[in-house]
């Protein structure tokens, strides 16, 4: 059995789609796992899962210890061998204490999953960005976790059939409690799938001087901005779905420009993948330069209002 | 207050080199030195010592020369130093098991300290996995915690929400890199250090069963990084305008 699993709907459906290929390829069937109220069981069966176990639970918050009882429970009961999970946050430490407890292999992160030699096996970026790494599994269950955007859905087959199963599982209480859920703000931006990107860094001096880059942006088709993990994480200057790294966002635009940045590897894992990178520092010495094809050593604060004009000025 | 802090010797990933030929990293002669969010875990340590007293143990599973980085969180202030062997085969598995082992052995803990993830592997396994074996409550990706006597409040970084949780003890917690500026250790420190206790145990000396692990690692791939260079430094107008003619010829300009 081939069980997926994520607290997040549109992550399901991804990982869905690896999953069907996997129980294909290793004839055994594909589980969906919804915990709590049933919403969206139509549709996974209609994006590839032959049976559909809706966990049922008062529990209405993720806690890793709860949620694990209950998967555990839930992989005991069907048989699952190969479990496919979400790479968010919930997901990761899920997947690990699930681990844990089945004394089994996990390998977080995959950016790709497939069979060889008939063994599930797993690429991993590991050093921070400088390698990937290839990693088998010996035993099963066996259990990956997927990064988003990974693996897109697969479109909709409405005639596909499946059995939905209702189950209720005993969990034994988590001691911790949940005090407060804070809703950050987000821009709802989507730096996976812009076309052309400007970031910034640690090289911007206030909040407000954010706007060189988005204006830059703006005469840029794409006009998506993005950022190092300190402007997100540290100073809170942009919201986290701008952060663009190994600890965050992977993007490959055709065109990423990165002002005031570094270029620390971490950084670099999550954009090395772009078409054209272009960097700007005022340190000939930046490491960005390195991994960018062009290059302007100057003042942000000079170089980008002028970039702004000159670009606005060629395209009309 | 019992404070057990993971701490991982891992090469400095700024300073790897690839091999030209291969791609492939070049691992042998890389500067070690402690995860970097290791360190901010060590220094919430200190910070909850400081305010209940207690002990700190660092722990550590790797190789002889770890010890150095044990001297280094010894300095900052931890009480204790434990070296565990790094046995030869090893995956999240064995390791975590073991730690969970040497914890058992180590016996009273309140609190459990583990960064978010380690610069090498950023599996984010190591921390879940101990608190799972332990069957302890976990709160993952801190970015704040206030220890009061009998309990915890920590507030949990996801990303689009943060989330506060309290939790009685034991608990495990990971830390994220943001959570604090860990300290530098001054000249007294370091030498003080020295008369600190660094225990030497083995896997064998702490879990009951031969770890075997569950996933081997069978290739390591580099990632190639070929970039033109091509650097405009002279004055400001005529490096945008070059920059501007080669975006337009590399056709990323509509
Ligand atoms: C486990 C782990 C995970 C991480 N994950 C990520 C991640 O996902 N994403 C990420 O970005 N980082 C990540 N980091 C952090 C990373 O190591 C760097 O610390 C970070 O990328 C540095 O951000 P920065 O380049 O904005 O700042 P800095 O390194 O401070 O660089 C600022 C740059 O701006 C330049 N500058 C200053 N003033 C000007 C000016 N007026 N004009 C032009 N240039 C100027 C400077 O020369 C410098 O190069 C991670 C670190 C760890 C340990
Ligand atoms: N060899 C080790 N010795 C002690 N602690 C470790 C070791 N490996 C990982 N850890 C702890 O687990 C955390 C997460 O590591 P990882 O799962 O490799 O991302 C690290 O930040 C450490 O706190």
């Amino acid at each position: 059995m081939v069980l997926v699993y994520s607290d997040d709907h549109k992550l399901t459906l991804e990982l869905l789609n690896k999953g069907s290929e996997l129980a294909r390829e290793l004839n055994k069937s594909l589980t969906a796992v919804i915990i709590g109220k049933d919403e969206f069981s139509k549709d996974y069966i209609a994006h590839g899962a032959d049976k559909v176990v809706i966990a049922e639970t008062e529990l209405n918050q993720f806690k890793a210890e709860e949620y694990t009882d209950i998967l555990e429970g839930v992989i005991k009961e069907t048989g699952s061998e190969t479990i496919l999970i979400s790479s968010n946050k919930n997901g990761k430490e899920l997947a690990s204490r699930l681990a844990a407890k089945f004394k089994a292999g996990c390998i977080t992160d995959c950016t790709n999953v497939y069979l060889k030699d008939k063994k599930l096996t797993a690429e991993r970026i590991v050093y921070s960005g400088n390698a990937v790494a290839v990693e088998q599994f010996n035993t099963i269950p066996q259990i990956v976790t997927i990064p988003s955007k990974v693996f897109d859905p697969l479109p909709k087959d409405e005639k596909h059939k499946g059995e939905v199963i209702k189950k209720k599982i005993d969990v034994q209480k988590s001691s911790s409690k949940i005090l407060k859920v804070q809703e950050m703000k987000t821009e709802g931006v989507n730096v996976e799938d812009a076309e052309i990107i400007v970031s910034c860094g640690r090289g911007f001096k206030n909040k407000e001087d954010i706007k060189l880059v988005s204006e830059l942006a703006d005469v840029l088709k794409g006009r998506t901005v993005g950022c190092s993990r300190p402007i997100a994480a540290d100073l809170k200057w942009l919201s986290e779905d701008h952060w663009i790294g190994l600890s965050g966002h992977k993007v490959k635009p055709k065109l990423y420009i990165a002002a005031g940045i570094s270029g620390q590897i971490q950084h670099i894992a999550g954009m090395r993948d772009s078409g054209v990178i272009v960097a700007i520092n005022k340190d000939p010495e930046a490491l960005i330069f390195k991994s960018a094809d062009y290059g302007i050593v100057g003042d942000l604060y000079e170089v980008l209002p002028k970039l702004t004009d000159a670009i606005k000025t060629k395209m009309g | 207050m019992n404070i057990i802090v993971c701490a991982k010797q891992v090469v400095d990933v700024s300073e790897i080199k690839v091999d030209p030929n291969t791609n492939k990293p070049i691992l042998a002669g890389v500067p070690q030195k402690i995860s970097d969010i290791d360190k901010n875990a060590m220094e919430e340590a200190i910070k909850i010592k400081e305010k209940h007293s207690g002990k700190i143990t660092a722990l550590t599973v790797g190789p002889a020369d770890a010890k150095e980085r044990i001297k280094e969180l010894l300095a900052m202030g931890a009480d204790e130093g434990i070296l565990i062997a790094q046995p030869e085969k090893l995956d999240y598995y064995v390791l975590s098991n073991i730690l969970a082992a040497a914890i058992k052995k180590i016996g009273e803990y309140d609190i459990i300290l583990c960064g978010e993830a380690s610069i090498d592997l950023f599996s984010g396994q190591i921390g879940p996995r101990i608190a799972g074996l332990l069957n302890i409550p976990q709160i993952t990706y801190a970015q704040d915690i206030t220890a009061e006597k009998e309990k915890v409040v920590s507030e949990r970084n996801l990303g689009d929400k943060a989330v506060t949780i309290e939790s009685s003890f034991p608990v495990m917690i990971t830390v994220t890199k943001e959570i604090n500026e860990p300290r530098l250790p001054s000249l007294m420190q370091i030498l003080a250090a020295a008369n600190k206790p660094i225990h030497d145990w083995s896997a064998e000396d702490v879990a009951s069963e031969k770890l075997e692990p569950k996933i081997t690692t069978v290739d390591i791939k580099g990632v190639p990084m070929e970039r033109k260079n091509v650097i405009y430094q002279n004055d400001i107008d005529e490096s945008v305008g070059k920059l501007v003619d080669s975006l337009i010829k590399e056709g990323v300009l509509r």
